[in-house]
């Protein structure tokens, strides 16, 4: 799998609420199209992200077919202290892909 | 709402002297991040329109709201994809793109003059030409196909550099006889449908064909990001497709026509502001 | 719209031609299979109106690419459903403590079709919001 993206801010004050934004790029193959012989493609996509700030987790997304191509998931949570906000993507595969980002809280 | 203003505008445009019905684009503005970008520009006197719009001003509020923040325009991911390619060493003589041009930034200004005269060569030459020669004459590397995702991720980015700018690509000399053979192919009917380009983007813009809210068919987006196929497509590429779509057998992507036709169309976006990497449907 | 009987037919032909290409989703779920995914998150339980938003476009420019947020406030999850694709199931939120209970994403609709939000809420309760989307086959997919 290749990098995430991620938009998250470097600072805010304590307790703020602040926007995430993250995409991952997959292709998502939902298991609904057909190949040329009329068989139908497996599907296989990311089939979970989750968000953890210090080790707590934020929110987790279980994810169907139906979601497009190269994954887009944003969200608002509040920030209480700093911390690190740490991503992580399941492939149907089993690979797992992570990122995190430091956010430092005044 | 759209079908009865464009019945409306038809209505109009019958009535006065056999203009092309006049379009509704919405008036929206386009900022990137912030920074305002103009989608419309009035056409030059010679221009068989009135006024210019981009793309952008087709598409629904959705569709433009995702050209208005690079983190959520989806082009974005190419683009990264174009700088990893950027500094990839490729080929025997062991280079990236990076070993010569150190900064992407340096092609600011490239993008509106293509398509143009390469005076060394000898003929009209787009940007994946000048692309494909690096790589085969300098670096020693494989040509990249013309419409494939490498090519569209390296001319995303290096678009990418000259947005806002406007489009001014050379009408004159040695390219005018090019220009007219793509002003022929514009209006030349083509395909079981029997249309032309210019019937559908030049005599319909503004109109609903079908559910699919008509442009002008400009190219200052280019490369776009289509929601349809979830990647960047070339412009060659998206003549492609809507050749394809009038039943015609399309000309080939990099082949002599859809080059002409790239330089015709360019020119009738002239003064337009490079929007690429854009979003559409 | 004043436009020649040839024309009509040759935007007619076209329409035709576009609606005859592969689409790759087959005919949307029953209403069982939707009911099924509604009981498998509340359990039967009651669902109410109100304390969930969804945000869709009325009419999305291409089913490849819907983009579509939620908002519930102090929800413990969230789940989306398309009631006209083959599978509705589209993405399951789970919120913790400093989730502010919302998400946005985009999603592919198979067709025109009602997008389905359904919330358990802090106590327990179910909430929902509805929303049409009007998804149409353009004239120049190209």
């Amino acid at each position: 799998m290749s990098k995430p993206r991620v938009k998250v801010p470097k600072s805010a004050g304590a307790g703020d609420t602040i926007t995430i934004k993250t995409l991952m790029k997959h292709k998502m193959e939902s298991g609904q199209r057909k190949d040329k012989d009329g068989n139908k493609i497996p599907r296989k996509i990311i089939n979970f992200f989750s968000a953890t700030f210090n080790g707590e987790e934020v929110m987790s997304v279980n994810l169907h077919g139906a979601v497009s191509t190269n994954p887009f998931i944003q969200f608002d949570m509040k920030v209480p202290a700093t911390g690190d906000l740490a991503f992580k993507w399941v492939d149907d595969d089993g690979t797992v892909t992570e990122t995190s980002k430091t956010i430092k809280v005044s | 709402m759209k079908k009865l203003l464009s019945t409306v505008a038809c209505g109009i445009a019958a009535m006065s002297f056999g203009q092309a019905a006049f379009a509704d684009p919405d008036n929206n503005n386009l900022t990137v991040d912030g920074m305002a970008i103009s989608t419309d520009v009035k056409a030059m006197a010679d221009s068989p329109l009135d006024k210019l719009f981009s793309g952008w001003r087709f598409r629904e509020s959705e569709t433009q709201a995702l050209q208005m923040d690079d983190f959520d325009n989806p082009s974005f991911v190419f683009v990264e994809d174009g700088e990893a390619l950027y500094d990839k060493v490729d080929g025997s003589e062991g280079k990236a793109c990076s070993s010569c041009h150190e900064d992407v930034a340096e092609f600011k200004g490239l993008r509106p003059t293509l398509p143009r005269w390469n005076e060394d060569k000898g003929k009209l030459y787009s940007m994946e030409q000048y692309i494909n020669d690096c790589r085969v004459d300098r670096m020693g590397a494989e040509k990249w196909k013309w419409t494939g995702t490498n090519m569209t991720a390296m001319t995303s980015l290096i678009s990418l550099q000259s947005r806002g700018m406007p489009i001014s690509v050379a009408t004159d000399g040695p390219v005018a006889d090019i220009l007219s053979k793509g002003k022929e192919i514009y209006y030349t009917r083509v395909g079981q449908l029997d249309m032309s380009c210019a019937n559908c983007h030049e005599d319909n813009y503004g109109n609903m064909i079908r559910a699919d809210h008509l442009s002008q068919g400009q190219v200052n987006g280019f490369p776009t990001y289509r929601l349809k196929n979830a990647k960047m497509n070339s412009i060659h590429g998206r003549f492609k497709g809507c050749m394809k779509n009038i039943r015609a057998k399309p000309f080939k992507p990099g082949g002599a026509e859809f080059q002409a036709l790239e330089l015709y169309v360019a020119s009738r976006g002239n003064g337009l502001a490079v929007e690429s990497p854009s979003v559409r449907n | 719209m004043n436009i020649s009987r040839r024309k009509a037919l040759a935007f007619g032909g076209a329409a035709l031609t576009v609606t005859l290409v592969p689409v790759s989703f087959a005919q949307a779920a029953s209403e069982e299979v939707m009911k099924a995914a509604v009981d498998a998150f509340t359990g039967g339980a009651a669902i109410a109106e109100g304390g969930i938003e969804l945000t869709t476009p009325e009419i999305a420019e291409n089913g490849n690419t819907v983009p579509v947020a939620i908002s519930a406030p102090g929800a413990k999850r969230v789940i989306l459903l398309a009631s006209g694709n083959p599978n509705p199931g589209v993405a399951d939120f789970t919120f913790g403590a400093l989730a502010a209970g919302n998400g946005s994403t985009r999603i592919r609709l198979a067709g025109t079709q009602d997008v389905v939000a359904i919330a358990e809420m802090a106590d327990g309760s179910f909430a929902q919001v509805a929303k049409a989307v009007k998804v149409t086959i353009g004239g120049c997919g190209g």
